[in-house]
This record gives structure tokens, C-alpha cells and sequence, in this order.
């Protein structure tokens, strides 16, 4: 169970949102939304515990991350705006590389297999630089296809540059993580067309401006 | 907990290999700022004997501030960072890990280079292998000196110009007992001293640098 109770986060002088709570349980998703600005990464950031709110706490199962910071990594995968892939290795050696770092008990046999399930089984020897920019990304989404060990997934607009069908293929591996009980967080700006076989649902930023504060 | 050690410092030097020119472009800087002290102090056999340490010395320390913005900026860049501060496994170790490939790409090359360069000096070939042990055990702290210093400007507008004004005046110890090793081997006096020093600020470097860059990571990343 994750928890954020009364969450503030500023930016600079700007307040983003304040008193911003929300409760994701097993089996559900949370869809992020609000316009450019409005604060999404920095609050999927808060939740990671990449930063610090300005008021407020996330919790996981009772507890605050803060305390408990290596057991809630041990079951987070966190996927950022950029997609943490490095332009001179290949698709292969960055993702053995990120379940390494990661702590995923992988072997290559199981990464080349993910590789071919995001649709890059024939580039596998190939530097990503040499690849398009949707390619990378499916580089960097790859190890979602590896991680079902991780119960919660918080990923930062994470149907950038990809097209239709690798957005079907990831919203079908969203909504299967859902299916065996875990939670998805993710941020989109765009009304994405996803699928995620249940109730996604939304939390949108633009809410949360201002005085006012609300309960997702 | 040595995977995470292993898989890091795998991937720095794969990464090292991919682009090997810049090793190359960083011994050349190396090489050619020795090069110039003779245009700028005069080539007399005794004058360039007596300076030759102190030059290698200082020439190596601006050939690993050279380098020392690459450390964390790219990372930091493509989120490769984010995933690595999200780890479960101690984020102490694949910091030693970014510090020892650092050192072996932008240090090492100097250690060996610089005797060769030494005797283009004219240098007691005595104080050869002092000047080679001297630079093995000073360009480490050296490395981790820096990276905390890369750490603490990682993200700035200008940061290279900071980074080199936070870090050259910690570098001045080493370059003390670093340079005055070979000296003090050649007059006679025995380097034992200057070797011994250099070691313990490498343990000290070691032992705290690690965790304070870590530190700074996170705080850059707040």
C-alpha cells in the first residue's frame, strides 16, 4: 500500500500543489495528469523518494520511506523522463546493466528475451546511438518486462516516442502487473488512448493549485 | 553487494573503451603542458632537472581536472544517475566503482607517462621510480578528491570553473609530498616519509570521500 498524506512540493518560489494526498493499493493504477508544469515529475519524484516534500510524507505498507529506504527500493522500479540508456552501449549491455544496478536476479538469456518482446531481437548488437529516438526508449521500458518482481511501478511519461503498437504492448504488460497485484503510477500529459483492462484512475494536477486540496 | 560494484565499473570501462580518444586527448594535455615549461622557464640541464617534478606533478593534476566534469554529468543526463540512486545495494559502492574506472582511464595513463617524460627532463633516473610511486599512490585521492567536487557541481551553469576552484586548492597537499618525494629521493634524504603521507591521505580520501559524494548526489538530486 502506498500512501501520500498532505504532500507539498515548490519549485523556485512556486508552489506546484499543496496538501496532496492519494492511496494506491494492490491491483491499482494512478494516472498522473495535468498540463506541462503542473508538477507531475515532481511528484512521481516525491513518491520515489528522489526528492524531498516540502510538507508532508510517503508512505509504503504503514510506514515512511524515509525509514525504511532499502526495503522500498527493493520494491520500487522507477522509470524516469529520460530513459536511462546509454547512447554508446548496446540495448543488450544497458539492460543487464539496469537490472544489475537494480538488484534483478537476471541472465542474459531472459534479457535477450525481454529485448525481443519490446521489438529489438534484431538490433541487439548495435550501440543505441545508431538507433531511433522510439527505439531507445523500448531499450529503457525492456526491464519492465523483467521486473515483476517489483511491486510498485512509478513511471514518468512513459508512452513518450513510442508508437501504437508499443504503446498496446505496454499497457498490456501495465495491465498484467496490475493483474498479479501491483501498482502503477504513471504521468502522461497527453489523453493517451491506453487500455489497461481496468478502472485506471486519474489524478489530475491542475486540481491541486492554489488553496485548495483534495483527496484522490 | 559486488555485483553492483562489478556491473558499474564493468560499464565505466566499456564505456572508457567506446571512447578511448579522450584517454588519448587526455595524455596529449598531459604530455604538451609538460612540453611547455621548457619554452616558458628556459632549457638548461640543471634548471629543468631541478623543476621537473614539480611541472609533472602539476601537469598531472590539471590533466585529471580535465577530465573530472565527465564523471557524473552524462549520468546525470540520461537518468542512468536517478537509477543508480534508486538501488537497493549501497550507493557507497558503485561510487568507488565510478572512482576506480575513473582513475584507471584518466590517472593511470599519467603514472605510466610520466617517468617517460621525466627523463626528457633529465631527471635522476634514481628518482624514477619514486616519482612513478609517488604519482600511484597521490593521483588516487586525487580521483576521489575530485569526484566529490564533480558531485557538488554537477548540474551548474559553469560548473567546469567551479568545480576547479573547489577542488585544485584540496589537491595542493598532495602535490606538496607528491613532488617533494622525488626531491627529497634524489638529495638523498629518502622518499620513505613523503610515501608514507601520501598513503595515509589515500586512506583518509577513501574512507570519507565515498560517502560525502554520495551525499552530494542526492542532495544534487533533490
Amino acid at each position: 500500500m502506498l500512501e501520500c498524506c498532505d504532500l507539498a512540493c515548490v519549485r523556485g518560489d512556486r508552489l506546484l500543489f499543496q496538501r496532496l494526498s492519494l492511496r494506491l493499493g494492490p491491483g491499482e493504477s494512478l494516472r498522473v495528469a495535468g498540463p506541462n508544469g503542473a508538477g507531475k515529475t515532481s511528484l512521481l519524484r516525491l513518491v520515489a523518494g528522489l526528492a524531498r516534500a516540502e510538507a508532508g510524507e510517503v508512505r509504503w505498507q504503514g510506514a515512511s520511506i524515509r525509514q525504511q529506504a532499502e526495503d522500498f527500493r527493493g520494491a520500487l522500479l522507477y522509470l524516469g523522463h529520460a530513459a536511462a540508456v546509454s547512447a554508446q552501449l548496446t540495448a543488450l549491455e544497458n539492460l543487464r546493466f539496469a537490472c544489475a544496478v537494480a538488484g534483478l536476479a537476471v541472465d542474459q538469456d531472459a534479457c535477450v528475451a525481454a529485448l525481443a518482446r519490446v521489438g529489438l531481437g534484431g538490433a541487439l548488437d548495435l550501440p543505441l546511438a545508431a538507433l531511433s529516438q522510439g527505439q531507445r526508449r523500448r531499450a529503457g521500458l525492456a526491464r519492465l518486462f523483467l521486473a515483476a518482481s517489483r511491486t510498485l511501478w512509478v513511471l514518468d511519461e512513459p508512452f513518450t516516442a513510442l508508437d501504437a503498437e508499443a504503446v498496446r504492448l505496454l499497457a498490456a504488460q501495465l495491465a498484467k502487473h496490475c493483474a498479479a497485484g501491483g501498482m502503477v503510477m504513471f504521468a502522461t500529459h497527453q489523453d493517451v488512448d491506453v487500455d489497461l483492462g481496468h478502472a485506471c484512475r486519474v489524478l489530475d494536477l491542475g486540481d491541486f493549485v492554489g488553496e485548495r486540496g483534495r483527496a484522490c | 553487494m559486488l555485483r553492483v560494484f562489478l556491473a558499474v565499473l564493468r560499464r565505466e570501462l566499456l564505456l572508457v573503451w567506446r571512447e578511448r580518444v579522450d584517454v588519448l586527448v587526455t595524455l596529449a594535455f598531459f604530455v604538451i603542458v609538460t612540453g611547455l615549461f621548457p619554452f616558458g622557464v628556459g632549457a638548461g640541464a640543471g634548471q629543468l632537472r631541478a623543476i621537473a617534478p614539480g611541472v609533472l606533478w602539476v601537469a598531472a593534476l590539471l590533466s585529471v581536472l580535465l577530465s573530472l566534469h565527465r564523471l557524473f554529468e552524462r549520468d546525470f543526463a540520461e537518468g542512468t544517475l536517478e537509477q543508480l540512486l534508486l538501488s537497493p545495494e549501497p550507493a557507497v559502492l558503485w561510487v568507488l566503482a565510478k572512482m576506480v574506472a575513473f582513475w584507471l582511464a584518466a590517472g593511470l595513463p599519467v603514472v605510466v607517462a610520466a617517468p617517460v617524460l621525466a627523463l626528457a627532463f633529465d631527471l635522476d633516473p634514481a628518482g624514477l621510480p619514486v616519482l612513478a610511486a609517488a604519482l600511484a599512490l597521490g593521483t588516487p585521492s586525487l580521483a576521489l578528491v575530485g569526484a566529490l567536487g564533480a558531485a557538488l557541481t554537477l548540474g551548474l551553469r559553469g560548473g567546469g570553473m567551479l568545480l576547479a576552484l573547489i577542488v585544485l586548492p584540496l589537491f595542493v597537499p598532495v602535490l606538496i609530498f607528491g613532488a617533494g618525494a622525488v626531491e627529497a629521493e634524489i638529495s638523498g634524504v629518502g622518499a620513505r616519509a613523503h610515501l608514507l603521507l601520501l598513503g595515509g591521505i589515500l586512506a583518509a580520501a577513501l574512507a570519507l570521500a565515498p560517502p560525502a559524494c554520495v551525499a552530494a548526489l542526492r542532495m544534487v538530486n533533490d
